[in-house]
């Protein structure tokens, strides 16, 4: 008992500490990150933050492992494939866009100097069709879940590698907005990404384990079996939010955006092994 | 004879205020028990108090353990006010509370965090 409520008051420390300390770099805020999980889960190797809340859950985990023996994303892969191939009507493709593709995952989200926002993948891949006269996808459901599916897919076994560029002050300025976001209490339920995701990972809410956020952007798009379908990352920040009573922001807006950098920028050095599958 | 009687109207007059007396208690009883009743539906119910998401009370199914175990509560706040001032807004007492304002942020109702208030000081 006594144990578990020192761990509490040092996360609120860590928690408050981060509220409290601007001026921590990056590299600092991912090591207090890493430092706090390493506290709660010692046991749990870094490799394994990848799978959320089934790096600590082990009953949850053995659910997961068989609904991965038949994994319920593929045949999302597979139309993102045929996608993928498909010639756009002026006989332009996906490929043009992306020479390097479809391993491509691992190279978002980045900070763009000429755009002077952060580019995620399906802005991305948005703004690849919009430059080939083809209509942009929904962000949160639909088609853009085959494409990404797809890439995901190819793109498994990938590095996460968020840079925020030095010779642009807005980059850090994107994070930094992020960051504020991801520690900001909202909604009638007052909570903040921090407050489950930081302070309380690993406690239930009812049978659901609290998740890391190291990890956390690893495995889009997911299926989740709650939606019965595959989802993108930010159809799930609107999820999230709603759940606590927010209003849900735009998907792909500025403010989702620069969250994803943060969050993303936290994962540095763990594997792409997207899609995912999620209850 | 008038004596008697008057000693005997003034018995039954005593007897009719002992059992009116009765009465009220019981009825006050009657509703102290219908309110905790009442904070019980408000406790378990996942749109209103929803307070199994995070603590163990009683026998509620599938309670979360994000916040500590709702029992031994008169012990643990002999004062009711100040547990209602807990449900109305934790974070008075402790600004990284993660458990939600009530009151403050109007989740329930006055009158709600009062039947509230009651069964969980019950516990």
């Amino acid at each position: 008992m006594m144990h578990r409520v020192l761990k509490q008051l040092t996360i609120a420390a860590v928690v408050y500490g981060f509220a409290a300390t601007i001026q921590a770099g990056p590299q600092e805020d991912r090591q207090t990150f890493i430092d706090t999980y390493k506290w709660k889960f010692p046991n749990v190797p870094m490799e394994e933050y990848p799978n959320g809340a089934y790096a600590i859950d082990p009953i949850g985990r053995e659910n997961w492992e068989a609904i991965e023996e038949f994994p319920p994303y593929e045949t999302f892969i597979d139309a993102g494939r045929e996608m993928w191939a498909k010639p756009f009507a002026n006989g332009k493709g996906y490929q043009d866009c992306f020479p390097d593709g479809p391993v491509i995952a691992h190279h978002y989200p980045r900070w763009d100097k000429t755009q002077g926002q952060v580019v995620t993948l399906p802005l991305a891949i948005n703004q690849c069709r919009e430059a080939n006269g083809e209509k942009p996808l929904k962000y949160k459901r639909g088609p853009i879940n085959d494409i990404l599916s797809f890439i995901a897919y190819e793109s498994r076994g990938q590095v996460t590698n968020v840079e925020i560029p030095e010779d642009d002050p807005r980059a850090l300025e994107a994070y930094e907005k992020g960051k504020k976001f991801y520690f900001t209490r909202r909604g009638q339920l007052n909570f903040s990404c921090a407050t489950c995701h930081l302070q309380n990972t690993g406690m239930q809410v009812r049978t659901e384990i609290l998740s890391p956020s190291l990890g956390h952007t690893t495995h889009w798009p997911v299926y989740r079996s709650k939606w019965g379908t595959v989802g993108t990352l930010h159809r799930r920040f609107s999820g999230c939010n709603e759940n606590i009573r927010a209003k849900p922001l735009e998907a792909q807006g500025e403010q989702y955006r620069n969250l994803e950098y943060f969050l993303t920028y936290l994962s540095n050095g763990l594997e792409l092994n997207g899609p995912g599958a999620r209850k | 004879m008038t004596k008697h009687f008057t000693s005997l109207a003034s018995a039954a007059g005593t007897l009719t205020l002992l059992i009116s007396a009765l009465l009220v208690t019981q009825t006050a009883n009657a509703e102290g028990d219908s309110n905790i009743e009442k904070g019980r539906a408000i406790a378990f119910g996942g749109t209103k108090g929803n307070c199994l998401a995070c603590h163990m009370i009683e026998d509620g199914e599938s309670p979360g353990n994000l916040g500590p175990p709702l029992i031994a509560m008169k012990a643990r706040y002999p004062d009711r006010d100040k547990l209602r001032a807990q449900i109305w807004d934790p974070t008075a007492a402790n600004p990284e509370s993660a458990m939600v304002p009530f009151g403050k942020y109007k989740v329930l109702t006055e009158q709600e965090i009062d039947y509230l208030t009651d069964y969980i000081w019950s516990l």
